[in-house]
């Protein structure tokens, strides 16, 4: 199995290299398209803004690289983002992978933003492994997915949001399974052994 | 529901950690990458490195351990200790650090901390503040809190936020290595004052103290070092006795 991490100007695509070295995983960070059309699996990392990444990637067409994918797609925090339809992060259109706005947290008790730290999953459906239910995991993020048809687990956060999303073939986390410990990954491995 | 962090802070100098009890005294305590490893192992949700070798050569080797650190450790790690430009911090970055964290640099130079935002994001940078009440006044001190500055805790912590800064690392120099308890009373009014998370760290003895500063001082996460390296207390024990305590905890 070959695995293609997509390289575009965002931040913390090295984290998921070295948690797939971790797991012995196959793998190139690479923004040839062919690729990526031809790996068995692809992620989709990222942090970063909204924006100036979407406009990276329209640039590099990229972005129709991706949409043109039938493999498992993993997208994760700023990717999972960018698959939705537009976020509200400098107002710019995404994806549409998944047909949501990404939104700003508005705290109603004086919670703190960015949500950074370790959160717990409550899955709903989907492909995310059973013993993962009320686990930890490890997010950073200021916007958040609202909870959707296609929301695989959610998260409470000032509101219940989309931690996990799926789409066809398109996988998306919003915390870092490559910075979770174990939990993350067991997630990782779970979606590299998708058929 | 979100957790408080307990995170652990290992001092490198030239490839090895080591703890200063109250800035001064130097022991050795190990290997960094397996410390770290170990660490991540017990259920720490962070760790922090800070690199306080002496010399810019010595500190060439520290995006090397940073790659060393990021191959074997899981959970997220924040890197310190003589960052002063972009160009600083770019090799960490590549080498797998998750955050920053800029002290002495930002007190000089506190425009740093809108390029270092700007250039990689808010969460990348952590504001780490070295305090010590002189009369009434919690007074910033830079260079391993040596030198007082003209900068106040509150004010400055709130400019920091305001200039793009991701979290606040709050040392009180009063409490590090007393093992008396954090320095409850400014952490709780930094807690109030600041939207982004405070990281409590000094002074660090019982569990009680962990306590304290989470429920009382409203941290979002507390760091210690001394305690932590000589096994005084054990990580899945203190997070036990928080969970027990009604402290939401990453079991």
């Amino acid at each position: 199995m070959r695995v293609a991490v997509i390289k575009y100007n965002a931040g913390n695509i090295r984290s998921v290299a070295f948690a797939l070295e971790r797991l012995t995983i196959d793998f190139s960070i690479t923004d040839n398209p062919e690729e990526i059309r031809s790996a068995d699996k692809v992620i989709f990392p990222g942090v970063g803004e909204a924006s100036s990444t979407m406009k990276y990637l329209k640039d590099t067409q990229l972005d129709r690289v991706i949409l043109s994918l039938t493999q498992p797609v993993l997208g994760i925090c700023l990717g999972m983002q960018l698959m939705c339809k537009h976020s509200d992060e400098n107002n710019t259109p995404c994806l549409g992978i998944f047909d949501e706005t990404v939104t700003l947290f508005q705290p109603a008790h004086n919670e703190k933003v960015p949500h950074m730290g370790w959160n717990s999953l409550a899955l709903t459906k989907g492909w995310l492994p059973a013993d993962v239910d009320d686990q930890f995991v490890y997010f950073v993020h200021s916007y958040y997915v609202p909870v959707n048809q296609h929301t695989s687990a959610i998260t409470n956060y000032v509101q219940p949001f989309s931690s996990a999303m799926r789409k066809n073939n398109f996988f998306a986390v919003q915390f870092h399974p490559e910075k979770s410990a174990k939990v993350g990954e067991k997630i990782l491995t779970s979606f590299l052994s998708l058929e | 529901m979100l957790t408080k962090r307990i995170i652990p802070c290992l001092d490198i100098k030239d490839g090895r950690t080591v703890k200063g009890i109250n800035f001064i005294n130097i022991r050795d305590a190990g290997d960094p990458v397996e410390l770290g490893a170990a660490y991540a192992e017990q259920g720490a949700d962070e760790l922090v490195f800070l690199d306080i070798s002496a010399t810019n050569e010595k500190r060439k080797t520290l995006a090397h351990l940073v790659k060393e650190i990021a191959a074997h450790v899981n959970i997220p790690f924040t890197v310190g200790g003589g960052i002063s430009s972009i160009a600083d911090v770019e090799p960490l970055l590549e080498a797998g650090a998750d955050k920053v964290s800029i002290n002495s640099a930002a007190v000089k130079n506190p425009i740093l901390i809108d390029q270092l935002a700007k250039a990689f994001g808010s969460q990348f940078v952590v504001l780490a503040i070295d305090a010590r009440k002189l009369g009434n006044q919690w007074t910033v001190h830079t260079h391993g809190g040596s030198q007082p500055t003209e900068k106040k805790l509150f004010s400055w912590s709130k400019e920091g936020q305001d200039r793009g800064a991701g979290e606040i690392l709050f040392t009180s120099m009063d409490h590090d290595g007393t093992k008396s308890g954090f320095a409850i009373d400014p952490l709780t009014k930094l807690n109030e004052l600041l939207k982004i998370p405070v990281i409590a760290s000094g002074g660090a003895g019982r569990k009680e103290d962990f306590l304290e500063a989470f429920v009382v001082g409203k941290a979002d996460a507390a760091l210690a070092a001394t305690l932590f390296h000589f096994g005084e207390i054990k990580i899945p024990d203190l997070k036990n006795y928080l969970k027990n305590n009604g402290v939401p905890s990453r079991i």
